[in-house]
């Protein structure tokens, strides 16, 4: 890694896809053993445009355009890594990741224990989920619940362009596999200030995005930025919510998620991912094994639907995804609760 | 039409009952087989199913009234009642006994059955003959009881609570009768239990809770707690180690209530006398453990050294008849039959099942007849009928490890008598010689107004002799 001689000072304005590519950028140049490979990363500069330009700055043996093959995708990055690279490997669609299941579970996240720790496999898997684009059945998939079963694996899903950056980061120096979870929607529509210069956000730290004292609501993705809209109209009617952004959902921040809990006494998950067995689940008994006593009303959960995949119609779409005028009223319900 | 309750014969020699608590109150709906009362006897509680669905429309018996077994207890508007009689004359009511069993109920029995397990051999009532199951399902779908909101709380006094305010409501000793619910649907949320901690602990609640320790004249609690006891401050007092805590305040179970009054009838009206012996219990030891495992597997009890233990017993109360007596006003009254009472813990509650007539018995017919009561105990099956009629007391006290104990009569009784823990110890003999022996120490508290010290220590030397005689041969 070369030492940036001056770290520059001050804020920029950018959306949540261009600082994906600022990040990537600046860790190409940063770090000569970082490398990105994927699908239609290199000549197409990737679907959302976020590595344009890269394949001539950088050449094509760090931007390495890959067939349609996602798990050699994974292997070859998971072969790279063990070898001393730290390659930044893009899945097109969260919706492909399935061919690399096994590479992802059965090798990636159990690489530092089966060789007792003289292999570890340093690489990122960048991939953007999430539905509300009219993406249809393979283009809106959320798949953090099938990741996070898994120790061994870190999955962390932030959603504002300044937690992007800092944990891309934080996921590129991590010496164990990251998850990297980009939801689409945020992507053009979600902007926010980014400090300038090189910093990592530690993973596994969750971000009170706005302070309260009525409830708790838990989210990530765009689900927080519907969060916190709703959190605002209630701040007229004299509701107080705090807005809880998860960032990491493994490991995941009990702490913060206690605190605020132990604070309001009423906790509501809001995630995108199927109700059943999803990230609220996982909240839900924490947050009932531990802070029990000092819940007011029962925990409640607002997520998608147990239904195979987010239709294309936009009715279809819109069931799907939960409105920002259904967590109001969720937020309302448990607050006279 | 109207169905008249009536209370229940909770086994074959009882002749009262006592509502423990009423489970339903007016007005509230109840399905059949459903339990709506529950009924104490001597010792023994059981919840009572209702025979009919309906609305409960009046609670005769208040609860902790005894009333005879056939008394009306209340009275339960059957689902046809919702359809007034045409003419407006009251319908016709229906006697009914509470049937104590749903199983009874369905086999619409009347036949005592054997075994005098709670209630099965209570009367039988006739059921509604007006198209029951369809009036019953209907009422199902109309009338079923609504939950308040969609979730379910658990409540106190009947009010339903969170963990949390459970929690703020103990740690601020606040009585949630006292709180004004702002939640929805009036229920009481965390802050309004903490705005009811500001204006200081219920009076009610502090009262209940500070009245032991002011009352422990033994131990008297420091000025510094007393002063914040009764002058509670505004705002939440951390806990200290210097400040006394109130402890957690345990409802009575009616159990507990009976135990309660029973021990001190008898600590208040018998004068107890206490005094011990030690038993050398070598012989009968070894004797139980060469058939012990035959045993077991002949009939499937564990044999113990109680048997053998009773067996001695009856035979000594065979020789010393007062010590099987009871002390009355008119007299005292020696029993016919030998009735040995077991004192054991059943569900962490005290019960004394009887053997009946265990004179009549050998060791194995008292290993047998102990094992059952003692099963029936741990399986909470035990009848007012299992309980009732003992003249004599044995409480293994030994079994849980304890070398001298000074029982409580059984009210009425005049003996209760204890087997301790059997230990080795090295004996100086008659010969002067020193023999490694089993010892138990055995204990007698005895009703001084029935018996005399010199009685009892008649009755105990003579226990003691008979026990000593026991094994290691002869058949059981």
């Amino acid at each position: 890694m070369t030492a940036t001689a001056q770290q520059p000072t001050g804020t920029t304005v950018m959306t949540n896809v261009e600082a994906v590519r600022t990040t990537l950028h600046d860790a190409l140049v940063r770090d000569d053993r970082v490398l990105v490979m994927g699908e239609d990363v290199g000549a197409r500069g990737n679907v959302f445009l976020i590595t344009k330009g890269f394949l001539e700055e950088f050449g094509a043996q760090r931007i390495i355009d890959t067939p349609l093959a996602e798990a050699s995708i994974v292997g070859v990055a998971i072969g790279m890594a063990m070898e001393g690279l730290r390659p930044i490997a893009e899945i097109q669609f969260a919706d492909f990741i399935y061919p690399a299941f096994n590479q992802i579970v059965g090798e990636a996240a159990k690489t530092r224990y089966r060789s007792n720790g003289d292999y570890t496999c340093p690489m990122v898997i960048r991939t953007p989920y999430g539905g509300g684009v009219r993406g249809a059945l393979s283009h809106s998939v959320s798949i953090e619940a099938l990741f996070y079963h898994v120790p061994g694996l870190t999955i962390v899903a932030p959603s504002t362009p300044a937690d992007i950056k800092g944990l891309l980061n934080a996921a590129i120096e991590c010496p164990d596999p990251v998850l990297f979870l980009e939801h689409k929607k945020t992507y053009r529509s979600v902007k926010g200030e980014v400090p300038a210069g090189y910093y990592t956000i530690p993973i596994g730290k969750a971000d009170v995005k706005k302070a309260g004292t009525d409830l708790s609501v838990v989210s990530y993705g765009y689900n927080l930025h519907q969060a916190l809209d709703a959190a605002n109209r209630l701040a007229g009617e004299g509701v107080s919510v705090e807005v809880v952004d998860l960032r990491s959902i493994r490991p995941m921040d009990k702490t913060t998620i206690l605190e605020s809990v132990r604070k309001t006494r009423k906790l509501l998950i809001i995630h995108e991912d199927n109700k059943f067995g999803g990230i609220g689940a996982e909240i839900s008994a924490m947050v009932a094994e531990e802070a029990l006593f000092d819940l007011d009303a029962p925990i409640r959960r607002l997520a998608g639907p147990d239904v195979p995949a987010m239709g294309y119609a936009l009715p279809l779409e819109e069931e799907f995804m939960t409105s920002t005028d259904e967590m109001v009223e969720a937020m309302r319900e448990l607050a006279k609760y | 039409m109207a169905t008249t309750i009536t209370m229940p014969q909770l086994g074959e020699t009882v002749t009262e009952g006592t509502v423990a608590q009423w489970l339903k109150k007016p007005g509230d709906s109840v399905e059949k087989y459903e339990a709506f009362v529950e009924v104490s006897t001597d010792k023994v509680n059981a919840e009572v199913p209702s025979p009919v669905t309906g609305v409960i429309r009046e609670l005769i018996v208040k609860e902790g009234e005894t009333v005879p077994t056939g008394a009306a207890i209340a009275i339960i508007d059957d689902v046809a009642a919702e359809t007034p009689a045409p003419n407006g004359s009251p319908s016709p009511s229906e006697q009914v006994a509470a049937a104590s069993s749903a199983e009874a109920n369905r086999q619409g029995s009347d036949e005592p059955v054997p075994g005098g397990n709670v209630g099965l051999g209570g009367p039988s009532y006739s059921a509604p003959s007006n198209g029951a199951p369809e009036t019953i399902a209907t009422n199902n779908g109309a009338n079923a009881p609504q939950k308040a909101i969609g979730h379910d709380g658990a409540s106190i006094n009947g009010i339903r609570t969170s963990p949390a305010v459970r929690r703020l409501a103990r740690e601020h000793q606040i009585d949630l009768t006292t709180v004004r619910g702002s939640g929805d649907n009036g229920r009481i949320t965390a802050n309004d239990v903490l705005a009811a901690a500001k204006a200081g602990p219920s009076a009610g609640v502090a009262a209940t809770i500070m009245a032991p320790a002011a009352a422990g004249a033994v131990t008297p609690p420091p000025p510094a707690a007393s002063v914040s006891s009764a002058a509670p401050k505004t705002g939440s007092a951390k806990p200290s180690y210097a400040n006394a805590q109130p402890g957690e305040l345990i409802a009575l179970t009616p159990v507990r209530k009976i135990i309660a009054q029973r021990m001190v009838e008898s600590k208040h009206t018998a004068p107890h006398a206490w005094t011990m012996t030690e038993v050398d219990v070598t012989n009968v030891w070894k004797w139980r453990a060469r058939e012990k495992d035959a045993f077991e597997k002949a009939y499937g009890v564990k044999l113990t050294l109680l048997p053998f233990f009773i067996r001695a017993v009856v035979e000594s109360l065979a020789k010393f008849p007062l010590m099987n007596a009871s002390f009355t006003d008119e007299g005292i009254r020696v029993h016919r039959d030998v009735n040995v009472g077991l004192a054991i813990a059943a569900d962490g509650v005290l019960v004394v099942p009887v053997i009946r007539h265990a004179d009549q018995l050998s060791v194995k017919g008292i290993a047998l007849a102990a094992g059952e009561l003692i099963d029936k105990g741990r399986r909470g099956k035990l009848g007012a009928d299992d309980l009732a009629g003992g003249t004599f007391t044995v409480n293994n006290t030994g079994a849980n490890g304890s070398i001298l104990s000074a029982p409580i009569l059984v009210p009425g009784q005049t003996g209760i008598v204890t087997t301790e823990a059997v230990v080795k110890r090295a004996v100086v003999r008659d010969d002067d010689s020193i023999a490694v022996r089993s010892m138990m120490n055995v204990c007698l508290s005895l009703d001084h107004r029935v018996v005399d010290g010199a009685v009892a220590s008649g009755f105990l030397s003579d226990l003691k002799k008979r026990l000593e005689a026991m094994g290691p041969v002869g058949s059981l």
